[in-house]
C-alpha cells in the first residue's frame, strides 16, 4: 500500500507570544503495510504532525512524501488527490460526526467523493463499511447522538476507510473511550490491518494501547522524536531516558509499582 | 419548518402566532379591500378629524387614513422583509465563508468584516439611502447593506465553532468542495441561531425603514408606507393626534410581532439545548422522605460510613436512578479505589456524599456519617461547615476547578478564613506549608492558575484540600486529564499525604490498572451498584465477579501477546431509563443461568475482605480467557 516518509518536518503555530514550534525537525517513515505508533504526552506535537500530513495545518519546512511524491494541499484539486491516499480519524467522539447527518448520510457522502454510486450501490457500500468496522448495519439510520462513544468512533473509522486510502492516521482514537470499549476498537483496528493491508500512523498517549497495534513505535517529546524502535525492542530495551520514564509510569496490574526515586522526596 | 408541539403551548407563542397571522392576512387582502378607498380623494372631506365614516380622520386630499394604514401593510412588510433577507443572506454568506476558505482568503474576509463593523449601521443606512437616491428600492438596499456586517460577524463566530470540530476536519480531508462543506456541514449546524436573529432583525428593519420613509428618504409619494403616513400625520399632530397615531401603532404592532416570534423561537431552542433539565417536583437534596436522625448504627472509628445510598435524577424522558443501594466505609489512612466505566454512577456517588449533586437530584440513604457525625441529623448550616472542614474534593479537570481570575493564595486561604476565622497572615503561612507539602514553592501563591501547568494546578487543588485538614479526601478522576508521568507524581503525592495525615482517600477512576496499583482495596461499580469489593492485590487474578474479570482482561498490557485479540465485553450497559429486574450484568454475562435474569444477587461475603454480588462467582483458578468471551 502506501509509504509515508516525513523528512525534517517543522510546523509552527501562531501563539499569543509569537510563533510556537509544535513540530521541530521530525523525520519518520511508515513502510508499506505496517503501523507506526507515535507516543508522547500532551503538547509534544503529535497531533500537529498528524494534521500537517493530511494538510490541515501548513508545513513550515521539510518534506512529506507519499509513495515518493511530495504532498500538496493548496487547492481543492490537490486536497482531493491527497484524500484518496491518506485519511484521518480524530480524537473526540462527540464532534467526530456531523450531528445533523445519519450514519448512512455520513458514510454515503464519503463513499461518493471519488465514485459515482447509484442509490442501491451506495446503500450496499454503507452496509459493507459498517460490517468492516464491526457495527450492525441496522445502525445506518441513526443520528450520532443515538450512538455510544465507541460506536461513533467506529463510524468515524468507517468514514475514513470509505475512500479506500493507502494510509490511515489515527489520532488518539481510543483516548475518550472506556477500557472495555477501547479493547473492542483496538481489536477492530488490528483486524483492519490484517484484512486491508493498511499502512497506519497510530498516535496516542496510552503506551500499552499504542504498542498493542503497532509494529514500531516512535516516542515524541517537545516536538522532536527521541527514539524510534520496533515495538518489542522498545519495550525490552528502551534506549532514551525519556522512553524509560514513560514506560515506568505506565500503571500495571501485574508488576509492582517502582519505588519512588530518592531525589523526589520533599526536603 | 416543522414546529415541535411544545411551541404552541405557551401564551406568548399563541400571541406571536396570532399577531403574525393577522399581519399576513392584512398584507394579502389589505390592498384588495381598502385599496380603492385609500386612493380615492374627497375634496369635501380634507383634513378631517375622526368621525364615523373615517375613524382616524382623513389626509390633505380627503383620503381615509385608516384605509391607507391598512393598505400600507403590504409595502411596509415587503420592504422590511426584503431588506432583512438581502442583508442576512449576504452577511451569512460572507461570515460562513470564513469557515471554508483558505488561510489567506479567510484572513482577508475576517479583516473586511471587522472593517465594516466599525461603521454604525443606521448612519451607513442613511448615507447609502442618500447615495442611492430617495425611493423605496434605495432605502431597502441601503438597509440591507447596513445589516450585512452584523450578520457576517455573528455567522463568523458561529461558524468558527463548527470549523473547530473533528467532523469538519474529516470532511476536509475527504476532499469535499467548499460549497458542499458550506451547505452540508457548516450552515445546517448554525441555522437555528441565525434564523432567530433574522426574525428579530426583521422587526428592527421595519422600524428603520419606517424611519427612513419618515425622513423622506424612503418611499416617495404617490406611493406610501407606514413611515410616510406617519410623516404626513405628524404635521398636525397637536391638532389631530389620531392620523399620526394610526401608522405609529401599526409599526409598533408589527415590530412587536417579530420580536415576540424571535423570543418564542429562542426559548424553544434553549429548551432543546444540550443540557435539558426538568426541575424536580420537590427540590429536596437531602432526601424525601427525610430519614430519621441517626439512621443505621454508628460504627466506631470510621471516617465515612455510607449505607444504602440511592440517587434519583430527573431527565426529559423520566427519572432515572443512576445509583441504587451503594454502601461503603472508609477507615482513617485507608485508600479505597472506586472503579467503573462511564455511566456506572461512581462520580454521582461521590457528589452525593459531598452534597454537590445537580439541582433536582434526590438522594436517600439509610446512613451517611462523616467523621462520626450523622449528616442527616445536622442543621443545614452545620452540615455545610462539617462537610467543608471534614471533606476535601479533588476533581478531574484542575483547569476549571480553580477560579482563573483569583491568585492561588486567595483560593487556598478562602476556606480556612471562612470556617476557622484564621487571620490573613496565619492563613497565608498555612497555605505556604500546604504548598510545601505538595512540593510546590511558596512563590506559587502569587501566581494565577493559567500560569501553572496541569500537574501544578492539580497539586494546588490538593493543597487547597489539605488546608482544612480533612479526614476524608475524595479524588474524582484526579489524574485522567494529566500525562502518565505526572499521574505517577500525583498518586505518589496522595500516598504520602495519606501516610502523613492519616486522612482516608476515596480514589475514583475508570483506570483499572491505576486503581489496582495505587489503592489498598477496590470497589467495582456497574450500573449503579457495587458488584464486587476486594483487596487490590487480588484484582489481577483473584476477582470473582465476571464483570471485574472481563474489565481487567480488557486492559492492554505491555507484556500481552499482541497477536491475540483483547478480550472484550459484548453488548452495552443497561439503559437507566428502562431498569430490568435481576442482575444488571446478566445480558452480557458469559456465566448467566436461568434465574440471573429475575433475581438480583446481593453483595455477599466470600472472605473477610472480599464480597461479590453474583449467583455464580468465577472460581479462583479460572482462566480469564474463558470468562471473558470476545
Amino acid at each position: 500500500m502506501t509509504v509515508l516518509r516525513v523528512t525534517d518536518l517543522t510546523v509552527h503555530h501562531p501563539g499569543p507570544l509569537g510563533q510556537v514550534t509544535a513540530v521541530d525537525g521530525v523525520s519518520l517513515e511508515v513502510p508499506s503495510g505496517t503501523t507506526l505508533g507515535l507516543v508522547g504526552e500532551s503538547g509534544s506535537g503529535k497531533s500537529s504532525l498528524a494534521r500537517a500530513i493530511v494538510g490541515l495545518v501548513p508545513v513550515h519546512t521539510g518534506r512529506i512524501m507519499l509513495d515518493g511524491r511530495e504532498i500538496r494541499a493548496r487547492t481543492i484539486r490537490d486536497r482531493r488527490r491527497l484524500g484518496r491516499l491518506v485519511q484521518v480519524v480524530l480524537q473526540d467522539p462527540d464532534t467526530a460526526l456531523d450531528p445533523r447527518m445519519t450514519v448512512r448520510q455520513t458514510l454515503g457522502e464519503a463513499a461518493t467523493v471519488f465514485h459515482r454510486l447509484d442509490r442501491p450501490a451506495r446503500d450496499k457500500r454503507v452496509t459493507e463499511l459498517l460490517e468492516l468496522v464491526g457495527l450492525d448495519p441496522r445502525l445506518a439510520g441513526r443520528l450520532p447522538r443515538q450512538l455510544s462513544g465507541g460506536q461513533r468512533q467506529r463510524v468515524a473509522l468507517a468514514r475514513a476507510l470509505a475512500v479506500e486510502p493507502g494510509l490511515l492516521i489515527a489520532d488518539e482514537v481510543t483516548s475518550a473511550l472506556d477500557v472495555s470499549v477501547q479493547a473492542a476498537v483496538l481489536n477492530t483496528i488490528r483486524e483492519l490491518q490484517r484484512r486491508l493491508g493498511l499502512s497506519m500512523l497510530f498516535i496516542g498517549h496510552n503506551l500499552p494501547a499504542v504498542c498493542h497495534v503497532s509494529d514500531a513505535v516512535a516516542v515524541m517529546r517537545h516536538g522532536r522524536i527521541v527514539e524510534t524502535a520496533p515495538t518489542d525492542a522498545l519495550l525490552r530495551a528502551p534506549q532514551h531516558p525519556y522512553t524509560r520514564t514513560l514506560l515506568a509510569a505506565v500503571p500495571s496490574l501485574r508488576t509492582p509499582p517502582p519505588a519512588p526515586a530518592p531525589e523526589e522526596q520533599p526536603p | 419548518m416543522s414546529l415541535p408541539p411544545g411551541l404552541r403551548r405557551t401564551p406568548m407563542a399563541w400571541a406571536a402566532a396570532v399577531m403574525l397571522a393577522s399581519l399576513v392576512v392584512l398584507a394579502l387582502v389589505g390592498p384588495l379591500v381598502w385599496g380603492a378607498s385609500a386612493d380615492r380623494p374627497d375634496a369635501s372631506a380634507v383634513l378631517q378629524g375622526p368621525s364615523v365614516g373615517h375613524p382616524f380622520g382623513t389626509d390633505n386630499l380627503g383620503r381615509d387614513v385608516l384605509a391607507r394604514v391598512l393598505t400600507a401593510t403590504r409595502p411596509s412588510l415587503l420592504l422590511a422583509l426584503a431588506a432583512v433577507l438581502l442583508g442576512a443572506g449576504a452577511g451569512i454568506l460572507l461570515g460562513a465563508s470564513t469557515a471554508v476558505l483558505g488561510r489567506r482568503a479567510r484572513r482577508l474576509t475576517a479583516g473586511l468584516i471587522n472593517l465594516l463593523l466599525a461603521f454604525p449601521a443606521l448612519l451607513v443606512a442613511m448615507f447609502l439611502a442618500v447615495v442611492f437616491g430617495a425611493g423605496a428600492a434605495g432605502a431597502m438596499l441601503a438597509l440591507a447593506a447596513a445589516g450585512v456586517p452584523g450578520f457576517a460577524r455573528l455567522t463568523q463566530t458561529l461558524a468558527a465553532g463548527v470549523a473547530g470540530t473533528d467532523h469538519l476536519a474529516a470532511a476536509r480531508v475527504l476532499g469535499l468542495g467548499r460549497l458542499r462543506l458550506l451547505g452540508r456541514h457548516v450552515l445546517p449546524n448554525i441555522a437555528e441561531p441565525l434564523l432567530l436573529s433574522t426574525t428579530t432583525a426583521a422587526g428592527t428593519s421595519l422600524v428603520a425603514l419606517s424611519g427612513l420613509s419618515f425622513l423622506g428618504l424612503g418611499v416617495q409619494p404617490p406611493g406610501y408606507d407606514w413611515g410616510q403616513l406617519l410623516n404626513q400625520g405628524l404635521d398636525r399632530v397637536y391638532a389631530e393626534p389620531l392620523p399620526a397615531l394610526a401608522p405609529g401603532l401599526a409599526i409598533l404592532y408589527a415590530a412587536l410581532a417579530f420580536q415576540l416570534l424571535g423570543e418564542v423561537l429562542a426559548g424553544n431552542a434553549a429548551r432543546r439545548g444540550p443540557a435539558p433539565r426538568t426541575p424536580a417536583p420537590t427540590p429536596a437534596p437531602w432526601g424525601s422522605p427525610r430519614p430519621k436522625a441517626g439512621g443505621g448504627p454508628a460504627e466506631e472509628g470510621l471516617v465515612l460510613q455510607v449505607e444504602d445510598l440511592h440517587v434519583e435524577l430527573p431527565t426529559p424522558d423520566g427519572p432515572i436512578r443512576p445509583v441504587h443501594g451503594v454502601s461503603l466505609a472508609l477507615r482513617p489512612g485507608e485508600i479505597v479505589g472506586l472503579v467503573g466505566e462511564s455511566g456506572s454512577g461512581k462520580s454521582l456517588t461521590a457528589l452525593a456524599i459531598a452534597d454537590l449533586l445537580p439541582y433536582g437530584a434526590r438522594v436517600s440513604r439509610r446512613t451517611l456519617r462523616l467523621l462520626g457525625a450523622d449528616l442527616a441529623a445536622l442543621a443545614p448550616k452545620e452540615r455545610d461547615r462539617h462537610l467543608a472542614t471534614g471533606l476535601a474534593m479533588i476533581f478531574q479537570n484542575p483547569a476549571s476547578a480553580l477560579n482563573p481570575a483569583l491568585r492561588v493564595a486567595t483560593q487556598l486561604t478562602e476556606a480556612v478564613r471562612a470556617h476557622r476565622g484564621a487571620s490573613r497572615a496565619q492563613a497565608t503561612a498555612e497555605a505556604a506549608e500546604a504548598l510545601r507539602r505538595v512540593a510546590l514553592p511558596p512563590a506559587v501563591l502569587r501566581s494565577r492558575p493559567h500560569q501553572l501547568s496541569g500537574g501544578q494546578r492539580q497539586r494546588v487543588m490538593i493543597a487547597s484540600g489539605l488546608m482544612v485538614r480533612p479526614g476524608l479526601i475524595i479524588a474524582d478522576e484526579p489524574t485522567t486529564a494529566l500525562d502518565v508521568t505526572v499521574q505517577r507524581e500525583i498518586t505518589r503525592l496522595l500516598s504520602e499525604i495519606r501516610r502523613d495525615t492519616s486522612a482516608a482517600i476515596l480514589f475514583i477512576s475508570h483506570d483499572v490498572a491505576l486503581v489496582g496499583e495505587f489503592c489498598e482495596s477496590i470497589l467495582v461499580m456497574y450500573a449503579g451498584t457495587i458488584v464486587e469489593t476486594l483487596p487490590a492485590d487480588r484484582l489481577a487474578d483473584g476477582a470473582r465477579h465476571p464483570y471485574t474479570r472481563a474489565l481487567v482482561a480488557s486492559v492492554p498490557d505491555l507484556t500481552a501477546d499482541r497477536d491475540r485479540p483483547l478480550p472484550t465485553i459484548d453488548g452495552a450497559p443497561p439503559d437507566p431509563l428502562t431498569p430490568a429486574p435481576g442482575c444488571p450484568f446478566e445480558p452480557r454475562c458469559p456465566r448467566r443461568r436461568g434465574h440471573c435474569a429475575d433475581h438480583t444477587p446481593p453483595l455477599e461475603d466470600l472472605a473477610a475482605d472480599h464480597r461479590v454480588a453474583c449467583w455464580y462467582p468465577v472460581p479462583v483458578a479460572a482462566d480469564p480467557e474463558t470468562v471473558a468471551a470476545s
